[in-house]
């Protein structure tokens, strides 16, 4: 096991040779058992699956695990697999090249709380990961998954920052990558990913379009692992590690109130599942929490169907700056509105404006730079909070998913100079700035 | 009216392993129909007990969502291609 803190090299890539294509190794996902429908609760054997056989519902991992502390885990490097006994990994997942993303940042937010009237707020500021966004935590599960199935080509529909994390991911590991995005995505998501991949290709239409593609090329194409497609159980499990790293990073607690954006909906129903995991291996004392969903308004089917009480998701065409939770069709909509209708939590969507006023104010109070997505949560944060949704009394983590360097434009257009001065102390005194 | 199906991977049981297949209808309603005279059993694969799609399916007419269009009710003209395809990707 890496020591925390501790750099580690390219190491050995200890997963199987590629004559072993038929067959997984002892151990290749951890204490990962089988893939269970969520709907139907069919189960079949682990492999490169994401629908289930019986009636298309989304098959999840179902585990037997082991005895976990938190001294093995805290023992653990300061990245993701310290988890890795509860994620569907090989034991040696450390020795094959990856990003080692996770452990980010889970920042006391006086100022931000001061200004929304919160007592005890926190972000958890996962714009720190390798690739800036909380995808590098999926796109390491999904890799560890591709490796085990002998995957020939590592390879996405993104939005944006998935696109940039499965890029450098497959850089590092030596497999062949093919991001899929849509054409008019903002220009630095297109470079972040164009610089690790020579296999970008900008498909004209939305996500939606972009993710049907590629769903279809994953029918018919052999050995491609499509992270958020065939292999997409493994992957969605990655955002677990969200929820762990809270709950420890609170002195293994869970805080009362969380709030999470909503693009297919799988980080906020890995993040619920997380805590319920904790719960269940007596990590962490079972006690109420309640989880809250953000949207933009420009795409806001899980929003919509919250507030109008119904269990159906009509899916929408997206049209927002908010690209990154720019999904008309949620995958896991639906689950999205049961746990945050279970936990007493709700789902709210703000303005395009209201993201970018909230983008600055994070920047402003708390030093963080934040991404669309993010600027979504802190506006729908304050929404809840003005509209008696949130207890301002209770302790309540906001997740930033991402860097705002990544959509600059976002907010180019409101922050910039306050004068244009000579350089001369006479026109610095005269600009009204001090 | 003859139409062009495309079957996802988890279907193609029922159709031999053809990953596409022909069927008839003018609308989306009979183009099942079509294909569980010749495919028994695929039909409910696609459609819950109402007769509802599924909620985790997608069914393209062309390249529109029926969802956006007129759902099973959609009109599917004469060399459409139609698509089914697992909704629970992306992400």
């Amino acid at each position: 096991m890496t020591p925390a803190g501790t750099a580690t090299d390219p190491a050995v890539d200890r997963s199987p040779a590629p004559d072993a294509a038929d067959t997984l190794r002892e151990g290749a996902f951890g204490h990962a058992e089988a893939l269970a429908c969520r709907e139907c609760g069919h189960r079949i054997a682990l492999g490169p699956h994401y629908a289930c056989p019986e009636c298309f519902g989304p098959l999840e991992i179902a585990y037997r695990f082991p005895l976990v502390t938190r001294e093995e885990i805290e023992a653990g490097p300061r990245n993701i697999w310290r988890y890795k006994a509860l994620l569907p990994v090989p034991a040696d997942i450390e020795e094959s090249p990856n990003m080692e993303p996770g452990f980010t940042r889970l920042l006391k937010a006086r100022n931000l709380g001061r200004e929304l009237g919160i007592e005890n707020l926190w972000v958890k500021d996962d714009s720190t990961n390798p690739t800036n966004s909380f995808k590098d935590r999926v796109v390491a599960c999904a890799l560890s998954a591709a490796r085990e199935f002998h995957s020939k080509v590592f390879a996405c529909p993104s939005t944006g920052n998935l696109a940039n994390a499965v890029a450098a991911a497959g850089a590092r590991a030596g497999i062949k990558t093919v991001v899929f995005i849509p054409s008019d995505l903002e220009q630095p998501k297109q470079v972040n990913s164009a610089v690790f991949t020579e296999s970008l290709v900008a498909v004209r239409g939305n996500y939606d379009d972009v993710n049907r593609l590629a769903s279809e090329i994953a029918g018919e194409e052999e050995g491609w692992a499509f992270v958020n497609v065939n292999v997409r159980p493994y992957y969605a499990e990655g955002s677990k590690t969200l929820g762990y790293e809270i709950a420890e990073q609170l002195g293994w607690r869970l805080p009362d109130q969380i709030v999470i954006p909503v693009a297919s909906g799988s980080q906020l129903t890995k993040v619920h599942k997380a805590f319920q995991e904790l719960i269940g291996l007596g990590l962490v004392e079972d006690r109420p929490y309640r989880v809250y969903g953000a949207q933009a308004s420009g795409c806001s089917p899980v929003s919509v169907a919250y507030k109008s009480g119904t269990d159906a998701i009509r899916p929408v065409k997206p049209d927002t700056i908010a690209k990154s939770l720019a999904i008309g069709n949620p995958a896991d909509g639906v689950y999205v509105l049961d746990i945050c209708r279970e936990t007493g939590g709700a789902v709210e969507d703000v303005s395009d404006e209201q993201v970018r006023e909230a983008i600055v104010l994070l920047a402003r109070t708390e030093g963080i730079f934040t991404e669309t997505a993010g600027g979504t949560t802190v506006a729908v944060l304050k929404k809840l909070v003005e509209g008696g949704q949130l207890d301002p009394s209770l302790e309540t983590v906001v997740i930033n998913t991402g860097h705002g360097l990544k959509t600059l434009d976002a907010v180019s257009g409101s922050v910039g100079p306050a004068a244009t001065i000579d350089p001369s102390y006479a026109a610095f005194t005269g600009s009204g700035i001090v | 009216m003859s139409v062009d199906v495309r079957i996802p991977t988890i279907l193609r049981t029922y159709t031999g392993g053809a990953s596409e297949v022909s069927a008839e209808g003018s609308t989306l309603s009979e183009v099942l129909d079509d294909l569980e005279a010749n495919h028994s059993g695929i039909r409910a694969r696609i459609l819950d007990d109402a007769g509802a799609l599924r909620r985790f399916v997608n069914v393209y007419v062309g390249n529109d969502d029926v969802r956006f269009l007129d759902g099973l009710a959609s009109p599917t003209p004469d060399g459409t291609k139609i698509s089914i395809i697992p909704a629970v990707a992306g992400g």
